[in-house]
C-alpha cells in the first residue's frame, strides 16, 4: 500500500512534464484565437484547483464565482485607476480578497453542509448587489473596461517585455502559464501538507478532530481564505485577458459550470479538477454551435455524474494505468 | 406624507409579499424535513407555475382560477420526477441531490425557453382589475387575493400534515425515517408525496404572481434566493418557522424598498439572515444545526 502510493506520485512527474511541454510550445502551432481560449483555460485551471482545496473540509461553497470576481475587480480597479502594474496588483488583490474571504467566513463557520451552501450563495449575492449598486469603484452593472494588460518595466529598457499587444497574446500567455504552474505547484504543496491533512481530517470527522485539539472553525475560516486567495488570482488573469468586466460575468449560472466542471472530475484527488476542467472545455468548445442548448446539456451531464458516477473521471485514472501496465506486460496486482 | 401616513400601505404591501414568500417558502422547508431533499431550482418550478397560469389562461383561454388551480397538479408532477430521478438516487447526499437539481433548472429553462421564446416578455392580463382602498392601503385585488389562498394552503397543509394519516407518515419520516420505515411506512412514497407538496406550493406560487410580474425563464432566480434565506433564517425544515420568516422577510423587503430601494432591500435581507446565523445558527424556531 506504501509503496504504492509512493511509486504513484513519482508515476505523476512524467505526464505532468509532458503537458507543461505541450503548453509551453502551444503558440508554436495555435491560432490567436485559440490561444485566447487556452489562456482562459489555464485561469480556469486555477479556479478548479482553488475550488477543489475548498472542497476537502466538505464545505462547497456557491460563492467562490464572486472571491474571483473580487480579485478581478480589485485588479482592474488597480490596475486602471491608479496605473498598479501586475506583479503588484495581483498580490494586492488577493490580500484584498482574503479579507473579503474571511468577513465572509465569519458567519459561515457558523453553518455546515446544506446551510453553508445557501449561506454562501446569499451572501456572493450581496457582493454582486454591491458590484451593481456602486458606480465607484466598481462600474454599476456596466462594469468596468478598458483594463490596461501588463507591461514588463518601460518601452526601451533592455528587459521590456510587452504583454499588452493584443495582436499577439504570446507573452501575457507565457506570463499566465508561469502564474499558473505557480499556482498549482502551491495548491498541490497544500494539498499534501499538514495544514491539508487537517482540512481532510475536518471532512473525515469534525468531532473527533476537535477531541485531539485541532480548531476546526479556525481551520474552516482558514481553508475559505486560502480558496479566495487562489481564486482572486484566477480573477486577476481573467480580468488582464478579458479587458472588460461586469457583474454578470461572475453570476449564478458560471458558478453552476464551476460545480460542473468539478463534479464531473471528481475531487478526491487533485487530479479530477484539471481532467473535469478539460474535459468540459472541450465540450463547451464543441458544443459552440447549439449555444442556446448548451446549458440543457450540462444540466443532463452534470446530473447524470452524479447520479450513475459520483466519483467523477477520476476513478478512471487507476483503471487506465492498470490497463497500460498490463499491456505492457508488468501485470499488477490490485 | 409622514411616515405615519404609508405605515399602514406599507403594512399591508409587506403582508402580501410575506404571503408570497411563505407559499415558495414553505415547499422548500416541507422537501427538505423530509430526508433532507434540498432542491436547488426551486424557482424554476415558481416560474413553470408562472408559464401554466400563461398557457392556460393567456393562450388557451380557461378561467384564471382554474388554470391557478391546474399549476398545483402540473408543478406537482414535476416534484415527483425530480424526486424519482435526483433525489432518490442521491439519498444520503445533500449536496449531490442540490447541485442535480441545479442542472435540472437548466434543463427546464432551455425547454420553456425553446417552447415559449426568450424575447419578449410574456405578460399576462390581469384577471382582477382594480384594487382596494381599505384603510388607507391602496392594494390592487390582484395582489390582495395572494394573502386568503396562501392561508388557505397553508391550513390544509398544516391540516393535512396533523390530521390526515398520510401527513403524519410524512412527519414521522422527517422525525426519524428508519423508526418509521420499520411501523410500515413507504418512504419512497413518502418522499414522492413530500416533493409534490413542494412542487404544487412552488407551482401556485408561480401561478399567482404570473400577472404581476413579467413571466420569463428565469424569473424564478430572484424567488428561489429569497426562499433559501427564509428557510435558514426560520430554521431548516420547520415549516412555522418558514411562514414566521418569510413575514419577517416580506416587511424588511417591503420597508427597504419604500424608503431605499428594492436592491437595499435584498442586501438587507442578506445581512438579516448573516446577524441570524451568528446569534442562533439553528434558526428562529429551528432546533437542527445544519
Amino acid at each position: 500500500m506504501l509503496k504504492s502510493s509512493s511509486s504513484s506520485s513519482n508515476r505523476i512527474w512524467l505526464p505532468a512534464v509532458i503537458v507543461l511541454i505541450l503548453f509551453l510550445f502551444a503558440p508554436t502551432f495555435l491560432s490567436a484565437y485559440r490561444m485566447e481560449l487556452l489562456t482562459i483555460f489555464l485561469a480556469n485551471v486555477v479556479l478548479a484547483q482553488s475550488y477543489r482545496l475548498m472542497t476537502t473540509t466538505g464545505d462547497w461553497t456557491l460563492c467562490h464565482y464572486i472571491l474571483m470576481g473580487m480579485g478581478a475587480y480589485i485588479t482592474a480597479i488597480l490596475a486602471k485607476f491608479y496605473g498598479v502594474p501586475f506583479y503588484l496588483s495581483i498580490p494586492l488583490a488577493a490580500i484584498g480578497t482574503v479579507a473579503v474571504s474571511f468577513v465572509m467566513a465569519l458567519p459561515l463557520s457558523r453553518t455546515i453542509g446544506f446551510a453553508f451552501f445557501i449561506g454562501s450563495f446569499a451572501l456572493g449575492e450581496f457582493v454582486r448587489h454591491i458590484w451593481e449598486k456602486m458606480h465607484f469603484p466598481f462600474g454599476g452593472a456596466r462594469g468596468l473596461s478598458s483594463i490596461p494588460r501588463p507591461e514588463v518595466g518601460q518601452p526601451g529598457d533592455w528587459y521590456y517585455v510587452d504583454l499588452n499587444n493584443f495582436l499577439d497574446i504570446t507573452n501575457f500567455y507565457y506570463g499566465t502559464l508561469i502564474v499558473t504552474v505557480l499556482a498549482l505547484i502551491l495548491l498541490y504543496r497544500l494539498d499534501t501538507s499538514r495544514i491539508g491533512n487537517a482540512w481532510k481530517s475536518i471532512y473525515a470527522d469534525s468531532e473527533l478532530c476537535e477531541s485531539i485539539g485541532i480548531n476546526v472553525t479556525r481551520y474552516r475560516v482558514m481553508i475559505f481564505c486560502v480558496a479566495g486567495f487562489f481564486a482572486s488570482i484566477a480573477g486577476s488573469m481573467l480580468a488582464y485577458t478579458w479587458g472588460a468586466i461586469d457583474p454578470d460575468n461572475f453570476g449564478m449560472i458560471e458558478m453552476v459550470y464551476l460545480i460542473i466542471w468539478v463534479v464531473v472530475g471528481g475531487v478526491k484527488t487533485y487530479w479530477g479538477p484539471l481532467i473535469g476542467v478539460f474535459t468540459m472545455s472541450l465540450v463547451f468548445e464543441l458544443t459552440r454551435p447549439f449555444d442556446e442548448w448548451r446549458p440543457l446539456l450540462f444540466g443532463v451531464i452534470l446530473i447524470t455524474s452524479l447520479v450513475f458516477m459520483p466519483g467523477g473521471l477520476e476513478v478512471l485514472i487507476p483503471r487506465t494505468t492498470r490497463f497500460f501496465k498490463n499491456l505492457v506486460g508488468t501485470k499488477e496486482v490490485s | 406624507m409622514g411616515f405615519l401616513d404609508i405605515l399602514p400601505q406599507t403594512m399591508g404591501n409587506a403582508l402580501v409579499l410575506g404571503s408570497i414568500y411563505a407559499m415558495v417558502a414553505v415547499g422548500l422547508a416541507i422537501a427538505f424535513g423530509v430526508m433532507q431533499m434540498a432542491n436547488f431550482s426551486h424557482g424554476e418550478l415558481f416560474m413553470v407555475g408562472a408559464y401554466c397560469v400563461y398557457v392556460l389562461y393567456t393562450l388557451f383561454g380557461w378561467p384564471f382560477e382554474l388554470a391557478v388551480i391546474a399549476s398545483f397538479p402540473i408543478v406537482a408532477v414535476i416534484g415527483i420526477i425530480y424526486e424519482r430521478l435526483m433525489f432518490r438516487p442521491t439519498r444520503g447526499n445533500v449536496l449531490a441531490g442540490f447541485m442535480a437539481t441545479a442542472g435540472a433548472g437548466f434543463v427546464l429553462q432551455v425547454l420553456i425557453s425553446d417552447w415559449y421564446g426568450v424575447g419578449l416578455p410574456k405578460s399576462v392580463q390581469v384577471p382582477y382589475p382594480g384594487g382596494s382602498d381599505f384603510a388607507m392601503m391602496a392594494i390592487s385585488w390582484q395582489r390582495l387575493v395572494i394573502i386568503p389562498v396562501t392561508i388557505a394552503m397553508v391550513v390544509g397543509l398544516w391540516y393535512f400534515l396533523t390530521k390526515v394519516k398520510d401527513g403524519k407518515a410524512l412527519r414521522a419520516c422527517a422525525q426519524d425515517p428508519e423508526a418509521s420505515v420499520l411501523q410500515g411506512i413507504k418512504l419512497n412514497r413518502m418522499t414522492a408525496l413530500a416533493m409534490a407538496i413542494s412542487g404544487g406550493f412552488a407551482g401556485v406560487g408561480g401561478a399567482l404572481m404570473a400577472p404581476i410580474v413579467s413571466v420569463n425563464p428565469y424569473m424564478g432566480h430572484d424567488y428561489a434566493i429569497i426562499a433559501f434565506i427564509v428557510v435558514i433564517v426560520g430554521g431548516m425544515s420547520s415549516i412555522p418557522g418558514a411562514v414566521l420568516a418569510a413575514f419577517i422577510l416580506g416587511l424588511i423587503h417591503t420597508l427597504a424598498s419604500t424608503f431605499l430601494d428594492s436592491v437595499y432591500g435584498g442586501m438587507i435581507g442578506v445581512l438579516f439572515m448573516a446577524i441570524v446565523l451568528i446569534v442562533k445558527p439553528t434558526g428562529l424556531l429551528g432546533n437542527v444545526k445544519v
